[in-house]
């Protein structure tokens, strides 16, 4: 029972990934692609983990449950640095003068 | 929690050595909550992490931790508590806390939105980025970091810039993620900092 | 159980070499730091589900910990890096 819940998790993990990474080549600029690339995978990566943690604990044992909560551990150290990446590659961004794509643009030159 | 011991002992044992209302005392009480403090919760928090991250209850790896966050808590315990620790961080902390869930249950719906802009056959004609400012609220330093990063995380928008008075400028990929913005989330937060 | 954690990892390998596809192709640097950026957040999954296939997560863990550390030191330094290049615009122009 806990592995069918493990496994629809990671399944759900592996298709936001697979969100993250079709949005990285369709989306028309640098700054939109930012919006799949970094929490897309984010969510994905929270999935996965969560599938894989529920797989390790399912002995009960003293070590798998420490593994359980290391795997949750890079859980939440994803979640705290993945928006700072994300924020450090869009101000490198900016400062570097890129404009940002809109829909009038794109009318002008098409 | 162990933060809270602290606050509780800043008190207690120093009031009979020296008395209640002078200045040797309030000396010494001023000197524990701008230095030792931080160190011991610093070192507390970074001993924790040691022993998670280690999984061996042998003398030899506790006292190798203990040798080692005492070092890096001495040295840089600033990082972690720029201003003087006050009484309220443990209700913070169990406010924020209970921030957390909203805060998955909307990163999720916010991905849903994204996963479906993301797999749409005529998506060049759904979104429409643009960059769009707004002025927040919000005042400590804390609460800012943790609006901005909120904000990252739910899909659909990115924070550019953030100024120390409280001006966002923020990216947004479409008209939908971007109606809602300074609304609920900046309530909840400023509930959670006691603002 | 181990035949799914099997396919699940090679799937994992096909959408990395679509993210390798921004990362080579990129118009600007910044593209193609975004690509490197999503490589390494699927790489810390993969790892855990290679100790999975082997039995050894106790291990894994560990590496997958480290490697997540070394991609946002990597990331942040990067675009740190990059932010003094005036060339960013012009490369975008050239396309």
């Amino acid at each position: 029972m806990m592995d069918v819940i493990a496994v629809i998790l990671l399944f759900c993990g592996l298709f936001f990934f697979t969100g993250g990474a079709v949005g990285i080549i369709r989306f028309p600029d640098f700054y939109s692609r930012l919006h799949p690339a970094g929490k897309l995978d984010t969510a994905g990566l929270l999935m996965a983990m969560a599938g894989m943690a529920l797989h390790t604990i399912h002995d009960l044992s003293m070590s798998s449950l420490f593994t359980g909560f290391k795997i949750l551990l890079i859980v939440v150290f994803v979640f705290i640095t993945s928006p700072t990446a994300t924020h450090a590659i869009i101000d490198a961004g900016v400062r570097a003068g890129l404009r940002p794509w809109t829909k009038k643009e794109k009318e002008e030159h098409p | 929690m162990a933060d809270h011991e602290q606050g509780n002992q800043s008190k207690d044992p120093l009031q009979p050595l020296v008395g209640p209302a002078t200045s040797a005392y309030l000396q010494i009480k001023k000197i524990f909550q701008l230095f030792l403090l931080p160190v011991f919760i610093t070192f507390f928090i970074l001993f924790g992490i040691w022993l998670l991250l280690s999984g061996r209850f042998d003398l030899f790896h506790i006292s190798l931790g203990v040798i080692s966050c005492m070092i890096i808590s001495f040295y840089s315990c600033d990082l972690l508590f720029s201003q003087p620790v006050n009484r309220r961080i443990p209700l913070v902390w169990f406010r924020f806390i209970k921030y957390i869930p909203w805060l998955l249950y909307q990163i999720f719906l916010a991905n849903i939105h994204v996963m479906r802009l993301v797999l749409h056959p005529q998506m060049m004609e759904l979104i429409d980025p643009k960059i769009i400012t707004f002025k927040s609220r919000l005042k400590s330093d804390m609460s800012l970091v943790t609006f901005a990063n909120s904000i990252t995380l739910t899909p659909g928008t990115i924070t550019v810039y953030v100024s120390v008075y409280g001006d966002f400028r923020v990216h947004i990929i479409d008209q939908a993620s971007g109606q809602a913005l300074p609304g609920e989330m900046e309530e909840r937060i400023a509930r959670a900092f006691g603002e | 159980m181990n035949s799914i954690f099997l396919y699940a990892s090679i799937y994992l390998c096909l959408v990395m070499a679509f993210s390798l596809y921004r990362a080579v192709a990129g118009p600007t640097v910044l593209d193609r730091l975004i690509g490197v950026n999503a490589i390494g957040s699927k790489t810390t999954a993969l790892l855990v589900l290679i100790g999975l296939m082997y039995k050894r997560v106790d291990m894994f863990v560990d590496i997958a910990l480290a490697y997540a550390m070394l991609n946002f030191i990597a990331v942040l330094a990067a675009s740190r890096y990059f932010q003094k290049k005036k060339g960013l615009y012009d490369e975008a122009d050239r396309r």
